[in-house]
């Protein structure tokens, strides 16, 4: 009666219930990769709760301020995002030189991706600055509804500690991973980390300064 | 060492540029849109498309959840839309404030 289809069937189902059934990964990664993809969704859902609050305080307010010129602000914000994206390609390199084991290279592709992400804190902080002289403060601003500074500081802000830490992070990985203290998967875990950074960046990018450009 | 070599699996390179000059583009896109004289709702829409394209192609490419067992990604991404859409139903109550705030 069993035909050979059916004996392949049957172990198929026998290997996936195996892999339910503890002592395999059912997820096929290392338990750190798992703790970090956790991490990164109560992250996201941290992230999401301040935009949602934000895109709240702007619908519930009768005008919001458009204060960003396309020079400086919308080319800085434009170039912000092209480096972070760039810094993402350059840690995928990281992982894959440190996959076959080519510790040298890997940290190197590292650096340069803490390197994109120091050019973005600078560029930030840059145009945090110019808009506190311009009098945007916490909970006013020269143009209206007070929390238009609340909600940018806050956002970026909580981004902008995200890349520091993140630098800091991939140093310490380069570090370890050059003097044999760390292996591929730490490599590869600290670029999920900080693909998910730039992941963020993708969102605020649009909505807080795109949304908020001086077309006029 | 055998073992070690067939445990490497690398995708092409050029699979990760390809995603890279994607994602630029997009950036691109969405900075040319901004200058459009559009609707703010319908702005809205078109930019928060694109950036779930762009979110949606790290995740998969960069962050390698396509090549990973699917397992990971079903235990991962419903959860996360779910609270993101139950996060939605804030939106009326502003609308609520616009609407009854005196003029």
């Amino acid at each position: 009666m069993a035909g050979p289809d059916t004996i392949a069937s049957f172990h198929d189902t026998q290997s996936a219930e195996s892999a339910w059934s503890g002592g395999v990964s059912p997820y096929a990664v290392v338990p750190k990769k798992l703790g970090m993809w956790l991490f990164i969704v109560s992250d996201a859902i941290t992230f999401a709760c301040l935009i949602i609050a934000y895109s709240y305080i702007r619908m519930a307010s009768p005008s919001w301020p458009r204060p960003f010129l396309i020079w400086p602000s919308i080319i800085n914000a434009t170039v912000m995002t092209v480096v972070l994206l760039t810094s993402s390609i350059t840690v995928v390199m990281a992982v894959r030189a440190s996959k076959v084991s080519q510790r040298g290279t890997t940290a190197l592709w590292l650096m340069a991706t803490m390197l994109g992400g120091i050019l973005f804190d600078v560029l930030h902080i840059h145009e945090w600055l110019s808009l506190i002289g311009e009098g945007v403060r916490l909970f006013t601003n020269p143009w209206g509804p007070p929390l238009f500074g609340g909600s940018f500081f806050i956002l970026t802000g909580l981004h902008m500690l995200h890349v520091t830490i993140g630098v800091v992070y991939l140093g310490v990985i380069a570090w370890g991973f050059k003097r044999l203290k760390f292996t591929a998967d730490d490599v590869e875990i600290s670029g999920l980390y900080w693909h998910f950074v730039d992941l963020v960046w993708m969102f605020l990018f649009p909505l807080v300064y795109l949304l908020s450009a001086k077309t006029i | 060492m055998e073992a070690t070599v067939a445990h490497v699996h690398l995708e092409p390179k050029g699979t990760f540029l390809i995603v890279w000059g994607w994602l630029l583009g997009l950036t691109g896109l969405e900075t040319f849109l901004a200058y459009q004289h559009l609707a703010l709702k319908v702005m809205l829409v078109m930019l928060m498309t694109i950036s779930i394209i762009k979110a949606s192609l790290i995740i998969s490419y960069f962050m390698h959840l396509r090549y990973e067992r699917k397992s990971l990604a079903f235990t991962l991404m419903p959860a996360l839309v779910f609270v993101i859409g139950m996060l939605f139903v804030l939106f009326p109550d502003s609308v609520r404030l616009l609407e009854m705030r005196p003029h």
